[in-house]
């Protein structure tokens, strides 16, 4: 850890140096107690207790029979639901925000197109939520600027205001698509622009040499470099849709997916007649969680493979 | 001359060998051999996506300037809305989006404290005292991408009743729960700017010269991690200003909650803060790009 030191006075002062060091370091540990005190309290225990009181029954006694809410059809049509948003925005969002990703190769990455586009990317993905709602009421609810456009050019029924005979669509689960995509793209801007910039250009002077044309190049040099991380970010985006809140309740006033059942769990007891049906829901959630994040894990690794 | 080329050799059998394409006098236009696209496409994507992208936030301030119902397929602008918020008659209906705003900053102050104080010496710590710790430090600041706030906040109900207890129901108490959802941001920035830094061999230079550890942090350590500071700050003040879910599960106000509230009641003046905090948040995340590229500039000269 340190560097050897020549004189004779400073390495006895290094001797000294180290026993009073030895002593601190037992004293320094103190240091790390407040963060962990912190992250015991509000990370550590709260998990564990909104996991585990899917395992209590009303009077506090430990039971699985809770788990059963996981097979009633209301619950897992909404876990379907969750799935099917989540895989569509997830795969619509990788593609869209890959060719962002393309028409940015080459840019200066400290250039201003680019930090708006990281900011923008940053605002959409990570901190719209409840905005990026009101933007699409604005656009395509039922007074939104897009539908009444639709309708004063003679559509009056036309799939924003009447989707499915259930009214407006961006307040159907099948609608929240559309705002969804709006934090899928940017964030794959934000998780897929560094393996991009990790193509290097001497593979594609090596391409070239060889013959290659800039069809095999992307066929046989950035495809498949490129894939794991595209599949990793597929699963990010994927785990992303899954878990956000914001958005859909701010657009679904009722259950339709996960995260809205687990709101409409934890404001009144019993939905389907079972305890802590919140628990069982946040274990389930839990549970998709840790294979996607550690399918994710997988798919970084081999994709940092290529971005030294 | 390409005439005479071609008449000389008529099958094209006569190629360079090193490049993809033959060069052709009179052709300026550099050869791609890589991933880049040619300016025209670059230009069409980028600008499709900025239209997509902007046609909701147009739609956003075009509802804003809306004024009554439109008559005849006609719809009447004004800045009708904007006025009504500086009405002294009408601030009675904005009581609780203000509240709900100055509750939102009273939590962003506390949750940038909890990242100073809690978080960045503990990362300090590790760094210059635990590096094996390094990892475990990283993973913890990380699960709370893995496990969803919607889940969090089913145990942060029972947890709050406990604080309830010890710090009372006011809305600041919100600031700890928020500060578990900050740590993935906050301690990116910061991690990436101590991984530029070799920390143990700046604060061996600074005490070998004679300095204290106080003077080894305030003169040394801190204003190099300024960058990563002000950035994992920056963050934390956005995530704090966009934060709804966990403030509606434990039923307090904050901004994004009053901002449902008000756009039940009256969508226009909603949908004018809505745009007020998107530009905001993208103000703030646009300073953090410039703090960083300035920065990138000067380590690599």
């Amino acid at each position: 850890m340190t560097t050897a030191v020549a004189s004779a006075p400073a390495a006895t002062t290094r001797g000294a140096g180290t026993s009073t060091r030895s002593r601190r370091r037992s004293a320094v540990w103190v240091g790390l107690l407040p963060f962990l005190a912190y992250v015991v309290i509000f990370l550590a225990v709260p998990a564990v207790l909104a996991v585990a009181s899917g395992f209590f029954d009303s009077t506090g006694v430990f039971t699985f029979a809770n788990l059963k809410a996981l097979t009633s059809p209301q619950i897992l049509n909404q876990f379907l639901a969750s799935f099917g948003v989540s895989l569509v925005t997830a795969v619509i969002g990788a593609v869209v925000g890959a060719i962002i990703c393309f028409a940015l190769m080459g840019t200066k990455p400290d250039g201003v197109l680019r930090t708006v586009v990281d900011s923008a990317s940053s605002v959409l993905a990570q901190f719209g939520g409840v905005m990026l709602a009101f933007a699409f009421i604005a656009l395509i609810g039922t007074q939104g600027l897009l539908t009444q456009t639709l309708v004063h050019a003679g559509w009056a029924q036309n799939p924003l205001n009447h989707f499915g005979n259930n009214g407006t669509l961006l307040y159907q689960v099948p609608g929240l698509v559309i705002p969804y995509l709006y934090f899928q793209v940017p964030l794959m801007v934000l998780t897929f622009m560094p393996a991009m910039e990790g193509l290097k250009a001497t593979w594609g002077e090596a391409n070239a040499t060889l013959g290659g044309t800039r069809f095999t190049y992307w066929t046989r040099i950035a495809m498949p470099i490129l894939a794991p991380a595209f599949f990793g970010s597929v699963i990010l985006l994927f785990a992303n849709s899954f878990s956000s809140y914001a958005t859909a309740a701010a657009l679904i006033s009722q259950g339709g997916i996960i995260p809205l059942a687990i709101k409409q769990a934890t404001s009144s007891e019993t939905v389907i007649g079972i305890a802590n049906v919140a628990g069982v829901l946040a274990l389930g959630m839990v549970i998709v969680m840790v294979i996607l994040m550690s399918a994710y894990g997988l798919l970084q690794r081999r994709a940092a493979r290529w971005q030294r | 001359m390409s005439a005479v080329a071609a008449a000389a050799d008529p099958a094209g059998v006569i190629q360079p060998l090193t490049a993809g394409r033959p060069v052709r006098p009179g052709r300026t236009k550099p050869l791609r051999f890589g991933a880049e696209p040619s300016g025209v496409t670059r230009t069409i994507i980028l600008v499709i996506a900025a239209i997509l992208f902007l046609t909701p936030i147009v739609a956003l301030i075009e509802f804003t300037l809306r004024v009554g119902q439109p008559v005849e397929g006609v719809q009447g602008y004004g800045p009708l809305h904007y006025v009504a918020i500086f009405d002294p008659k009408s601030s009675g209906a904005y009581q609780e989006l203000f509240q709900g705003n100055g509750n939102s900053l009273i939590i962003c102050v506390i949750t940038v404290v909890i990242v100073l104080v809690l978080l960045l010496p503990t990362m300090l710590l590790v760094e210059l005292r635990f590096p094996r710790w390094r990892r475990v430090l990283e993973f913890i600041c990380i699960i709370p991408i893995t496990i969803p706030t919607v889940v969090l906040v089913v145990g942060f109900v029972p947890v709050y009743s406990a604080v309830v207890g010890v710090f009372g129901s006011a809305p600041w108490t919100l600031a700890f729960a928020v500060g578990v959802i900050v740590l993935p941001y906050a301690y990116r920035p910061i991690a990436s700017n101590m991984a530029a830094l070799d920390l143990i061999v700046l604060s061996e230079a600074a005490l070998s010269l004679g300095a204290s550890w106080g003077s080894v942090l305030g003169r040394v350590i801190l204003p190099n991690l300024r960058r990563g500071i002000f950035s994992a700050s920056f963050i934390t003040i956005a995530v704090v200003l966009g934060e709804y879910t966990i403030a509606t599960f434990l039923s307090r106000n904050v901004f994004q909650t009053a901002l449902v509230q008000l756009q039940r009641t009256d969508p226009y003046v909603g949908a004018i803060f809505a745009v007020f905090a998107l530009v905001f948040a993208f103000v703030l995340l646009l300073i953090i790009g410039r703090i960083g590229s300035v920065g990138r500039n000067r380590k690599t000269p």
